[in-house]
């Protein structure tokens, strides 16, 4: 009888090991989209950037678009967002509709007078830490030029542990062609507060090599 | 710095070095006496230890051999056991069928006979005789008839008779022979039938001859196995290793098509217990595709066992008739629905994959594939097919799983030996070694402080001279002489020891057998 006390409470304890798997293996991606000026005709490549990152998200990964705009600290700015279902079937079909959600927005877009880069970043912070995922991803589609509003306080030390960011089509502005200091500037000071913030920073220009985005 | 101050004339390095090594010598000449000591104890001491454990290990080996031989001796008698059962019951199947035929056969070969024997007598009925008054009436036909027209007229009418009659009898004569060689003919079937009863009779006991005659091997070799001999234990031998890699090729075989299988059901399962939870690092989908994999071979395994295929489990062969055939039915019925629940696995896995390759398809606008969407039955029937048959394919893996089980004893068995020996002989080795090593270190460090030994050679034999002188004066002195050529001797005696090991054994040679 002793025998097979111990001989139930080893599957106990084996079963209890396996459903106390802490490690999340899902990923969370955030994509930032930059609305402001003249940017706002850059949001087609943005489109093949979206269809990418869904093609690459298995079931139980999150992913959500948010717009940058004058105060982006808000969930007013997402675009559109979903967590997969664990079943690959309805994690298609959610697929489907989180593209025909963004193509909507695309076409009804209205240019943003400031970019509140920062403010974006914190709602990506928070959005990646309630998914739980084990990889965290914040995607920026802009030029990185943080313009804000008078009242807007921005000077916020980021909290990035285990967060990538990946700046992508980081254009030059024509101040950036006058003098290339101030885009190089711009790229070391995001660079320098993503890694204050503890997190690792990544810069894609060339948006034919999209597989270089998530790179395991 | 340090080097500095080993220096005891910074600007004569030679000379420095000189005195340290004098220095160092004296030092070593002094210590010559405990390091022989030391060198001589410690080698002694690693070559006792290794004797002894070459001892034991040789020891284990030699138990290690005799359970070998037990185990592969009992397998042997159990599989001699088994063919020669099966030999009998080969044979009693055989007899009980022939000699359930054999009444029938009896009765028929009688009835054969009887119609033969009829036919026999009727064929030898005499042919009817030419009537008895013909030779009376030849003798009266044989008158002359002398011209007389009567007599000649009554002479003509018997020759017509005659020859009338003469017909008539040829005409019986024939009939008779025909009715004979007709019944003649009939008995051609019969002689046939009896003989193909015969050689009926004949194959049968030829069949028996050669069953017993496999059964006189078996038994030779099964009496060869209770005497032991080394024949039949090498036979045995061979033959476990024989299986064991057989079985473990036919294994691979099998662990391929359940990695097929498991490829095939994986990806599926993710739509029934969901893509995103994990178990100890492993996608749960996986572990459940394995389990049912690992069902479907427990499953194989139990059906096998209840059709007394195999005999891993004696319970499940123990079992009454009627509560094995019920296991049979049950662990076919599992198997089947688990065959079914694949090959629907198999299919989703497909719908899984267009619906995946239309999605990708529409975010990356890839090219359309409805060229080859059209003939995608074939694969989908395809997996279908191989989800359905894969599962009682490996049911049949119980088959040289048990092969695999009963020799991997026997492999394992031997392959313990010859790592026992192989240690033993190592330990032999290493222990002869250190004790060689004994002579070589002590002349070794003879030879570091040769300068010593030179000068101490110099005196001694200076002082011999000395009290051989004496000695002519005084008998002491000789008797002094005498011991110090001992201890001499000794000396020479105890730096040239040349060892020979009585255990030591190869690990090629046979056990119990010493160099």
């Amino acid at each position: 009888m002793r025998h097979e006390y111990l001989v139930v409470a080893a599957l106990i304890s084996i079963y209890t090991t396996g459903c106390a798997e802490q490690v999340s293996h899902t990923r969370g991606v955030y994509m930032l989209l930059d609305t402001s000026g003249t940017y706002t005709r850059e949001l087609v490549k943005a489109q093949n950037i979206i269809n990418y990152t869904l093609s690459q998200l298995n079931p139980g990964d999150s992913f959500a678009v948010a717009r940058i705009d004058t105060a982006s600290f808000s969930e007013k700015d997402l675009v559109t967002k979903a967590t997969f279902d664990p079943r690959p079937t309805t994690t298609n079909q959610q697929k489907r509709h989180f593209r025909v959600n963004f193509n909507n927005f695309v076409k009804d877009i209205h240019p943003s007078p400031y970019t509140d880069i920062t403010g974006g970043i914190l709602q990506a912070i928070e959005f990646l830490n309630e998914t739980g995922a084990g990889k965290k991803t914040i995607l920026i589609f802009s030029d990185l030029k943080e313009e804000l509003d008078k009242g807007y306080i921005r000077d916020i030390p980021l909290q990035l542990n285990g967060v990538e960011v990946v700046a992508l089509n980081v254009t030059k502005l024509h101040s950036d062609n006058v003098d290339p200091r101030e885009y190089m500037d711009r790229l070391d000071e995001w660079e320098k507060r993503v890694a204050a913030g503890g997190g690792t920073w990544r810069h894609i220009n060339d948006l034919e090599r999209l597989e270089n985005i998530f790179i395991d | 710095m340090f080097e500095n101050t080993l220096m005891i004339w910074p600007e004569n390095v030679a000379m420095s070095v000189i005195v340290w090594l004098t220095l160092f010598m004296i030092v070593l000449y002094i210590a010559r006496g405990p390091v022989h000591g030391i060198i001589s104890s410690t080698s002694r001491m690693v070559h006792r230890a290794m004797r002894l454990a070459a001892r034991a290990l040789m020891q284990v080996e030699h138990r290690l051999t005799q359970r070998n031989r037990e185990v592969l001796l009992e397998s042997g008698k159990e599989m001699m056991d088994h063919q020669i059962a099966r030999e009998f019951e080969r044979i009693d199947s055989t007899v009980q069928r022939d000699l359930a035929e054999y009444p029938a056969l009896q009765r028929r070969l009688l009835e054969l006979v009887t119609n033969i024997d009829e036919d026999y007598k009727q064929s030898s009925q005499v042919p009817p005789d030419v009537p008895a008054w013909d030779k009376a009436v030849g003798a009266v036909a044989r008158i002359p008839s002398r011209g007389d027209p009567m007599v000649a007229n009554i002479l003509e009418n018997i020759h017509d008779s005659l020859q009338t009659a003469n017909s008539r009898v040829l005409t019986e004569y024939r009939k008779a022979t025909h009715v004979q060689h007709s019944l003649l003919k009939r008995m051609l079937p019969y002689w046939r039938n009896v003989v193909s009863a015969l050689q009926q009779v004949d194959r049968n006991m030829n069949k028996l001859l050669l069953r017993s005659k496999t059964i006189d091997r078996h038994m030779e070799n099964y009496e060869n196995l209770l005497h032991r001999e080394d024949r039949a234990m090498r036979m045995l031998s061979s033959s476990s290793l024989t299986q064991f890699f057989i079985s473990a090729f036919v294994l691979l075989i099998a662990i391929g098509g359940a990695m097929i299988n498991f490829n095939l059901i994986a990806h599926p399962m993710q739509e029934m217990v969901g893509g995103i939870s994990y178990i100890m690092g492993y996608k749960t989908a996986s572990i459940a595709a394995l389990v049912i994999i690992l069902v479907e071979v427990a499953m194989g395994l139990f059906l096998m066992e209840s059709l007394r295929i195999t005999r891993l489990f004696p319970v499940i062969g123990s079992m009454p008739d009627k509560m094995r055939l019920r296991m049979v039915f049950i662990t076919f019925t599992i198997l089947l629905i688990l065959a079914s629940v694949e090959s629907g696995l198999a299919y989703m896995r497909e719908v899984l994959a267009q619906d995946e390759a239309a999605l990708r398809a529409a975010l990356l606008a890839e090219q359309s594939t409805e060229a080859v969407l059209s003939q995608r039955w074939i694969t989908t029937a395809a997996q279908m097919g191989m989800g359905f048959i894969l599962p009682f394919a490996l049911t049949f893996v119980a088959i040289p799983l048990e092969s695999f089980v009963h020799s991997m004893r026997t492999v394992f068995g031997i392959a313990g030996v010859l790592l026992l020996r192989s240690l033993a002989f190592l330990a032999r080795l290493t222990g002869n070694v250190f004790r060689q090593l004994d002579v070589v270190l002590v002349q070794l460090y003879d030879l570091l402080i040769c300068g010593p030994l030179w000068l101490e050679k110099i005196i001694i034999n200076r002082r011999e001279r000395v009290v051989i002188e004496k000695a002519t004066e005084e008998p002491e002195a000789v008797q002094k002489a005498d011991t110090a050529e001992d201890i001499k001797t000794q000396d020479k005696k105890s730096g040239g020891i040349q060892y020979e090991d009585p255990d030591f054994v190869s690990p090629l040679t046979p056990a119990g057998e010493s160099i």
